[in-house]
């Protein structure tokens, strides 16, 4: 049911609270949809949102760190480099296999160190006398036992702090052990505001120290690869699945299911897709620049996505027979698709969503929710850029804040040997008019109704708030928000770990969701809340003993 | 496999690799503690990440809102100190969230940067952030110090410094307990028992109500449970302190010894028949109360079970990994069923605990494996040196407990993968009996699943 509320004034329902200082810079991060015309070629077509900006303290924001960017978002997927967290136990653990990034190693021989949790465990020792002693003897101790062809560091918050050089630390291990990459990670948790500071972290180092050095070319006339999708509840799988099927060969997945090797010759293609725009767009960006690969925007998430997604490629190569399996394909999935939005969508039409998450699925998760008849009426990001909110058009009018200012940008050529023009300016324009823009991502105001409000960076007590006043049928969001949400008789679908389920992306993990939404929502247990003696207090009749 | 590079040959002794460790760090054990005070906001003093992990981890657990606030350090901060983040957190939770009081606990960035919580509270306070009549404590949790229990253990002892208070000559006929790291049904089930017996009490802290709640159609930021500010302050005045698992809670009850004049004892946790003994015995003679009957049944009721059952329980081999205290009872508890406990690891580090298992392994009657601080990786590698009947220990043991084809109970923190813990207590002698019947249970399937079919039972 929609709030009688304007959208006005559920925004001041959502200040009201504030302190006056809190309150103006929440202002700016709640944002009422508005479209502008589309016309006014390169300027914004929505309103403007603060994305990106420092942390309110003691708000009770859902927002992680850029350690959890960097080693449990980008790197944590790759079941063959050895992660070490240079840190106090803490960091580690809690990242050990709580993303459900799934993987399949090849043979039982293959390594997998998916299932280990690597630490140098600081000690207050470390942290007085320095922790890079402990570090290169746990680098001996890991490349003993698990033999990895790469092995990565992470440096959490004290690791900055006390002046530890992982980065000369691995030079110095890497000239030890030839035969393994050894490579760090700046990724203190206090730097930049949320987990992005990380991806791009991440990207960087991936970009500079992995990506270029192989030489791999997986067999297949049409080779890509798919960024930003991590294989959380096998979403990687089905997308494989999909790919195959239609003759595309997926080179490498950043990454889900991936491998170092697939990494380091992920140059090797003629396509980059970008699935988590505000995770890898560095990658794909520099990968552009250094090697000429050209990228575009994907989603995966939705069956009419996934089919769009599918043409764009076949587009793209523009090749007929390509263009024809794709649409065979289609084809062939579509009838199961359209028996389960049969089934599902008569229970779920015309109810609402609300959706806030990472910095990406808020968005990529409204097809499905439309698929099914849903409506997101309010969304919003944990630590996404403007770019992702607006699309990429603003970019040049982004600025970089004093949080932010520390992240490295560094800076990528192109390649003497290694770069190659795969579309010319020309074939790209084509392709512009045909709807594909290269390098473009609209972002997911755009895609909103107006009066939707967009939220950044939501906290506890604006949830509290929505439920109140707008009580959607579904809320998506994480597992910090899952039972406070569920304890107010409103389902919450977690879309970050997908409630231990999945595949939800491509064409059955479509009709895993539908059939995920209808249970979750309709289930019996929402009905029963009160008590038959809550419901009606006062007894209308009592017995009486006659005798 | 899926820990498919474990084996049994140590190929290097380890000294800086932790690998799946048998611990995490302190903030989430002071989290839990500060949730066991009613109307409590903890607070998290580092950056954001930290309070992110904590809350989701202990989410998993309990499946339960679990709430805290963080100062949410930047780089600038985490530079030049985190006093004005922590101010302004302030400032914030009590204008917007409105708890009686706030724990702050630190992590390792604060702590290494060394900002004093105390003295920021206290600017807090000064400037006006601080309503009136509104508490705040602290305590610090260095991550690269001890464990989860560690953390615990401070800000429980932060309690009794900062609220603990001693106001008349003589004391209250009432007895503390300090229920140690464990989860609210057991803090439920130490209050029923110590009902039972008619012993006036303050348990503290008390997560029981707070993160086992009902589901009524209403969140409560803030819910029923909780040991209340006014409580905490009338600990100083009770006569007695019962400290249940010295790693946890042992801290406190010496702290509040030494600030209140309240004496007191440290027991182990009371899992199993034999702790449950002394924790009902101790409490008895603190309180002068004569131990009743239905006391007396339920033990009872827990030896027949154990003398009934006892022949699948007879010899079999254990692995087991957990936090020490609850360590400590559960391998008396195995050994008293005749089980072998050979292999037993925590992350847990402290020289005083191996002396604790002394008893009990002596009566074991052949040597075992110890090993704390140890990970879960040395378990494994000892579990295939020596294969087990069974282990013991928390949901990260099933990828052991999958590779080898060894039942497994979970056992302890934390517990992400089933339910029940949240409500059924594995403490007191009733907690005894619903541990003994999951070990049984374990057991008998296994001997069901594996049985030739000429010697499948029908009655077992």
């Amino acid at each position: 049911m929609p709030s009688k509320l304007t959208p006005e004034e559920l925004k001041q329902e959502l200040l009201k609270a504030y302190p006056a200082k809190v309150a103006r810079k929440r202002e700016k991060q709640i944002i009422i949809n508005k479209h502008k015309d589309p016309s006014a070629n390169g300027l914004p077509t929505t309103n403007e949102v603060l994305a990106n900006a420092r942390t309110i303290p003691g708000i009770l924001s859902m927002r992680g760190c850029a350690y959890a960017g960097c080693k449990g978002v980008v790197l944590g997927p790759t079941r063959d480099i050895l992660h070490i967290v240079h840190g106090p136990i803490g960091c580690s653990y809690y990242a050990w296999l709580t993303r459900r990034n799934q993987t399949r190693p090849v043979s039982d021989e293959d390594p997998n160190f998916m299932t280990y949790c690597f630490s140098t465990d600081m000690q207050e020792e470390d942290i007085i006398y320095g922790g890079e002693k402990k570090l290169k003897k746990a680098i001996d101790e890991a490349i003993a036992i698990f033999k990895p062809k790469a092995l990565d560091i992470f440096s959490t918050c004290p690791v900055g702090l006390i002046g530890d050089d992982v980065h000369a630390v691995a030079r110095e291990m890497e000239a030890k052990y030839p035969d393994v990459n050894i490579f760090g990670f700046s990724c203190e948790g206090y730097k930049g505001v949320s987990q992005s500071a990380g991806h791009h972290i991440a990207n960087n180092k991936v970009f500079t120290d992995v990506l270029g050095l192989g030489d791999l070319k997986k067999p297949g006339k049409y080779r890509v690869n798919l960024l930003g999708e991590y294989n959380i509840g096998g979403d990687a799988f089905e997308l494989e699945r999909v790919f195959e099927k239609c003759g595309i060969t997926l080179q490498a997945t950043f990454s889900g299911n991936s491998t170092y090797e697939e990494f380091t010759s992920a140059h090797n293609v003629d396509l980059n897709l970008v699935m988590c725009h505000r995770s890898i767009n560095y990658m794909a960006d520099m990968m552009e620049t250094k090697y000429g690969i050209p990228w575009f925007k994907v989603n995966f998430i939705g069956a009419e996505s996934s089919a769009k997604s599918l043409r764009k490629i076949g587009q793209y190569y523009g090749d007929q027979e390509l263009i024809d399996r794709i649409e065979a394909v289609i084809a062939e999935e579509m009838p199961a698709i359209e028996a389960a939005r049969a089934t599902h969508r008569p229970s779920l039409e015309g109810k609402t969503a609300v959706l806030f998450v990472g910095g990406s699925r808020a968005h990529h998760y409204q097809d499905l929710f439309h698929e099914l008849g849903m409506e997101t009426i309010s969304a919003g990001y944990e630590f996404a850029h403007r770019d992702d909110y607006e699309g990429r058009h603003v970019l040049s009018s982004i600025k970089v804040d004093a949080d932010s200012r520390n992240i490295e940008e560094i800076e990528v050529h192109p390649d003497a040997e290694l770069y190659k023009e795969r579309v010319t300016p020309e074939r790209k324009a084509e392709l512009l008019a045909m709807g594909i823009e290269m390098n473009g991502y609209e972002g997911m105001m755009p895609e909103m109704k107006e009066g939707a409000l967009i939220i950044d960076d939501l906290n506890h007590h604006e949830a509290e708030v929505l439920i109140e006043k707008v009580k959607p049928a579904i809320f998506g969001a994480g597992v910090k928000e899952k039972y406070v949400i569920q304890k107010s008789g409103v389902p919450l679908k977690q879309l970050h770990s997908y409630d231990y389920s999945g595949p939800y992306a491509g064409f059955k993990g479509a009709i895993n969701f539908y059939a995920e939404i209808d249970r979750l929502v309709n289930a019996s247990c929402w009905g029963l809340v009160k008590a038959p003696w809550q419901s009606s207090p006062e007894l209308s009749a009592s017995y009486a003993y006659v005798g | 496999m899926l820990l498919r590079h474990t084996t049994a040959e140590t190929i290097v002794e380890r000294e800086a690799l932790t690998i799946n460790p048998a611990k995490t760090c302190q903030p989430i054990g002071a989290m839990y503690a500060a949730l066991g005070i009613h109307k409590c906001l903890p607070h998290s003093h580092g950056s954001q990440g930290c309070c992110s992990y904590h809350r989701s981890m202990l989410t998993r657990h309990f499946k339960e809102p679990v709430m805290a606030a963080t100062s949410a350090f930047t780089e600038g901060a985490s530079v030049f100190g985190g006093q004005a983040n922590l101010v302004e957190a302030l400032g914030n939770i009590f204008s917007i969230y409105n708890p009686d009081i706030v724990a702050i606990h630190t992590t390792c960035l604060s702590e290494t940067i060394g900002d004093d919580c105390g003295q920021i509270a206290s600017k807090a306070l000064e400037s006006g952030k601080i309503p009136a009549g509104k508490v705040v404590i602290n305590t610090s949790t260095p991550s690269y110090v001890g464990s989860h229990i560690t953390g615990f253990s401070n800000m429980v002892k932060s309690m009794v410094t900062s609220l603990s208070e001693s106001t008349k000559p003589g004391k209250d006929n009432v007895v503390n307990i300090i229920p140690g790291f464990v989860d609210p049904s057991d803090m439920e089930e130490i209050k029923r028992l110590a009902g039972e017996l008619g012993v006036k009490t303050i348990l503290f802290p008390d997560t029981s109500n707070v993160v086992n709640g009902p589901m009524t159609g209403k969140f409560h930021m803030y819910p029923a449970g909780g040991t209340t500010i006014e409580e905490l302050r009338a600990t100083g005045d009770s006569k007695a302190t019962l400290a249940l698992g010295p790693s946890a809670s042992g801290a406190a009850a010496k702290a509040l010894d030494t600030k209140c004049k309240v004496p007191c004892q440290e027991l182990e946790l009371p899992i199993g028949l034999q702790a449950t003994d002394r924790f009902v015995d101790a409490l008895r003679k603190v309180a002068g109360v004569t131990v009743p009957e239905s006391i007396n049944r339920e033990r009872g009721q827990l030896l027949d079970m154990m003398t009934d059952m006892h022949q699948y329980t007879y010899g079999r081999k254990v692995a087991i990994a957990g936090d020490p205290d609850h360590l400590v009872s559960l391998v008396e508890f195995l050994v008293s069923l005749d089980m072998k406990p050979i292999h037993i690891v925590t992350g847990t580090p402290g020289k005083k605990i191996a002396p604790r298992f002394k008893a009990s392994l002596e009566k074991m009657g052949r040597p075992g494996n110890l090993k704390a601080p140890g990970d879960l990786f040395h378990l494994h590698q000892w579990i295939k040196q020596e294969p087990v009947d069974l282990i013991l220990g928390n949901t990260h043991c099933k990828y052991i407990a999958r590779d080898e084809d060894t039942p497994l109970v979970r056992v302890g923190f934390p517990i992400i993968d089933r339910v029940g813990h949240q409500y059924m207590p594995t403490l007191g002698y009733r907690g005894a009996i619903r541990l003994l019947e999951k070990i049984l249970s374990a057991l008998m399937d296994r001997q069901d699943r594996d049985a030739p079919e000429e010697s499948f039972e029908l009655v077992m």
